[in-house]
């Protein structure tokens, strides 16, 4: 039996985690690109699996480092930021996620609100361990997911 | 609500894509690559490092415990990567047809040591076909009088068949013990027309 603190074979982790990680990229980013994110996130954790110290948390280790890709992806979006206009549909939803226009409205946020919804209500995840994936404050936290959710209310009962 | 909009929709996202195993082999990410290979006798657990094949688990062993084993022992790294097994997997095809006498994969030599290296590195040169003894392998590890010891080392044998620890029988022609059970041991030697 494994000892507790202690990891378990990386392809277990995987099983684990995998649905959370998908969800949260899936939500932040819409499909296409959360493949992609999702490769990088597990990949990253691979590389840095041996040298973890401690195996108590290993969701919320693997979410921030899927946080992190996240915010990567975001920030090369704004570098080749082309015309709105022109933009394909790589926040679209393909059919199958259902509620397309409220992902719409998520992926509209802004980076923190976005990333601060998905955190508290895809991954269900405590303000402590928000606070921690975000670096911020709890506090700050818990205002980025009240910003949102006043948001989301606005955009869709437009 | 906002909030119930929410996680009713996340519960409409599909499952996940499976990890790109490939790409982590090409980073050299994966230190422990398993797979599952079908035998006559049942689904096998096989396992190997980059230097070679380390273990080999019959259909009975708990394969949970065997990968924990492995990620403690080796390296956490721990990924299921099928290619990488796939010249002893046909290797074991090929022994199972009775077309193949010796194994050519690459081994690992990990999880075995002192004493009971020495027998399993004799009873890796028993040849096709043939039978020793505990006592021979013990003789042959430098203790002669440690054929109990010399038993032990074979029953924990992590890389049985390719290391065929089935070859070795108690002086007095009794079969002696097996990890897979008698009746494979005894199937084996019939297949190798040993006894």
């Amino acid at each position: 039996m494994r000892r507790s603190g202690e990891l378990p074979p990386f392809q277990r982790f995987f099983e684990e985690h995998r649905s959370d990680v998908w969800r949260l990229l899936v939500a932040t980013l819409g499909r296409t690109e959360a493949e992609d994110c999702f490769q990088e996130t597990f990949l990253a954790a691979l590389d840095g699996y041996p040298r973890l110290s401690d195996a108590r948390n290993l969701r919320a280790w693997v979410l921030t480092i899927a946080h992190r890709k996240a915010v990567d992806v975001h920030r090369r979006r704004r570098l080749e930021a082309v015309p709105a206009g022109d933009l394909p549909d790589r926040g679209q939803p393909p059919a199958g996620d259902g509620d397309p226009e409220l992902w719409r409205a998520v992926r509209s946020l802004p980076a923190k609100q976005r990333a601060a919804i998905a955190h508290r209500f895809v991954a269900d995840r405590a303000y402590k361990e928000i606070a921690g994936a975000m670096a911020c404050s709890e506090e700050a936290a818990r205002r980025s997911v009240h910003e949102g959710i006043k948001r989301l209310r606005e955009v869709l009962s437009r | 609500m906002i909030e119930s909009r929410l996680s009713q929709a996340v519960r409409t996202i599909g499952d996940p894509p499976a990890f790109d195993t490939p790409r982590a082999e090409r980073k050299g990410l994966v230190d422990v690559a398993y797979a599952h290979v079908d035998s006559p006798f049942g689904t096998w657990t096989l396992a190997a490092t980059a230097t070679g094949l380390v273990r080999l688990a019959f259909a009975g062993d708990d394969e949970e415990s065997v990968l924990d084993d492995l990620s403690r022992r080796i390296s956490p790294r721990v990924v299921h990567a099928p290619p990488r097994l796939d010249r002893v997997r046909r290797e074991l095809d090929e022994y199972f047809e009775g077309e193949r006498h010796a194994f050519d994969v690459p081994l690992d030599w990990s999880l075995v040591r002192g004493f009971n290296l020495k027998v399993l590195h004799a009873t890796a040169r028993i040849p096709y076909g043939s039978v020793s003894t505990y006592k021979d392998m013990a003789r042959s590890a430098g203790s002669p009088g440690a054929a109990r010891a010399a038993g032990n080392a074979l029953h924990n044998n992590p890389i049985p068949i390719v290391v065929p620890c089935h070859r070795v029988l108690h002086s007095g022609g009794g079969l002696g013990g097996y990890g897979g059970g008698l009746d494979m041991k005894q199937r084996l030697l019939r297949l190798e027309r040993a006894i």
